[in-house]
């Protein structure tokens, strides 16, 4: 759910990464903060246990530049991944415009993985959304680990049907702005579809 | 797609939104008024807000709200609508507008917490009348769209790829 605000000349997206604990969403965010200007990103909250481990969530705003004189912002949110903390990431996926996937490609989490991705297509459902109709991107993380899945056989599982993927090591920053680049687009297309274009 | 509509705000609402904020900010003798959507973007603030970071109390706000209505939710209530947390030398007093929005009032010792809600009570009703009819703006804009007879070209129905690569260079 956009906000669009005509006397400010600003559109406010939100985006999720969703995934199972310890797949590395908080690391995408933290690369993307690290990474980007300080005049186009605002300060990013991680609500966190003492171990660092979201409790809560982590939160970035980037200002990324204007479209046809609307400032457009993107709120980036990560969800706590942890399987006990569900009706956390509930409250997160309100009002969400998109959403990122973020897989952890060793094979000892492919069920993790698996579990992840239903309880984000139920948590939706709840909420009146459809994965499969809401703009989404899979990022399929930790490719520079040893014992990791192929990538068809992550497909099949994880990606049906085909929705905008890549691979990433989030903690070098490889595939993270290519996933979030897409993420937006998604986004973007979609509000544009909303307004009857 | 989505499971609510997006938030459109034209100018003539937003003047009556800002206005509103501001006059309770004054009549409550408040520092900083905010209003928050749910989903945690900032709509509109006034008052000494320099050196605020007011997209991330906006966030940690609708963050607050939520995990308040999702224990209302578990202890069979619909919500608890008003929040207050008291600090050494500023107050928030957070509440809900309708079920939309939400309105941030920062408060210090130069007026009271039964003031700040006799005039957050007020300024609540008017703003929900402005959030009721930008429903229904939205709502005859939709059907509008969705007849083919939208009479507004939107802006971001013109948006090309191009205008999205440049975001990103």
């Amino acid at each position: 759910m956009s906000f669009i605000n005509y006397a400010s000349r600003e559109i406010n997206c939100k985006i999720v990464y969703y995934g199972p604990g310890l797949c590395g969403k908080t690391t995408n965010l933290q690369y993307i903060y690290q990474r980007t200007n300080p005049e186009i990103r605002g300060k990013m909250i991680s609500l966190a246990t003492e171990t660092e481990r979201t409790l809560f969530f982590d939160f970035l705003p980037l200002a990324l530049g204007s479209i046809r004189g609307f400032k457009v912002r993107f709120h980036l949110y990560t969800v706590p991944g942890q399987v006990f903390y569900d009706a956390s990431r509930k409250l997160i996926l309100k009002g969400v415009d998109g959403v990122i996937f973020c897989a952890d490609s060793q094979l000892a989490r492919l069920e993790a993985d698996c579990e992840s991705l239903e309880n984000l297509r139920f948590n939706l459902q709840e909420q009146g959304y459809d994965l499969d109709r809401l703009p989404h991107v899979v990022q399929y993380n930790k490719r520079d680990l040893p014992s990791i899945a192929p990538l068809h056989e992550m497909r099949a599982l994880l990606n049906p049907r085909g929705a905008p993927d890549f691979e990433a090591v989030a903690s070098a920053g490889r595939g993270v702005f290519d996933t979030l680049k897409a993420a937006a687009r998604l986004v973007l297309i979609e509000l544009k579809k909303g307004q009857g274009g | 797609m989505g499971a609510s509509a997006d938030l459109v705000l034209h100018e003539g609402e937003f003047r009556q939104i800002v206005a509103e904020v501001e006059r309770l900010r004054r009549e409550a003798n408040a520092k900083v008024v905010f209003l928050v959507d749910k989903n945690g973007q900032l709509i509109a603030a006034t008052g000494d807000d320099a050196g605020m970071d007011t997209t991330s109390l906006a966030s940690l706000t609708a963050g607050n709200i939520a995990a308040t209505g999702g224990l209302a939710r578990l202890l069979g209530e619909k919500e608890f609508s008003i929040l207050f947390h008291e600090g050494e030398r500023d107050n928030l007093h957070i509440s809900l507008v309708g079920d939309r929005v939400i309105l941030v009032v920062i408060f210090d010792a130069r007026t009271s917490l039964g003031l700040v809600r006799l005039r957050v009570r007020r300024s609540s009703e008017n703003l929900e009348r402005v959030f009721e009819e930008v429903q229904r703006t939205a709502g005859r804009a939709r059907a509008a769209v969705g007849a083919g007879v939208a009479d507004t070209a939107s802006p971001f129905a013109e948006i090309t790829e191009e205008d999205i690569d440049n975001l990103f260079r």
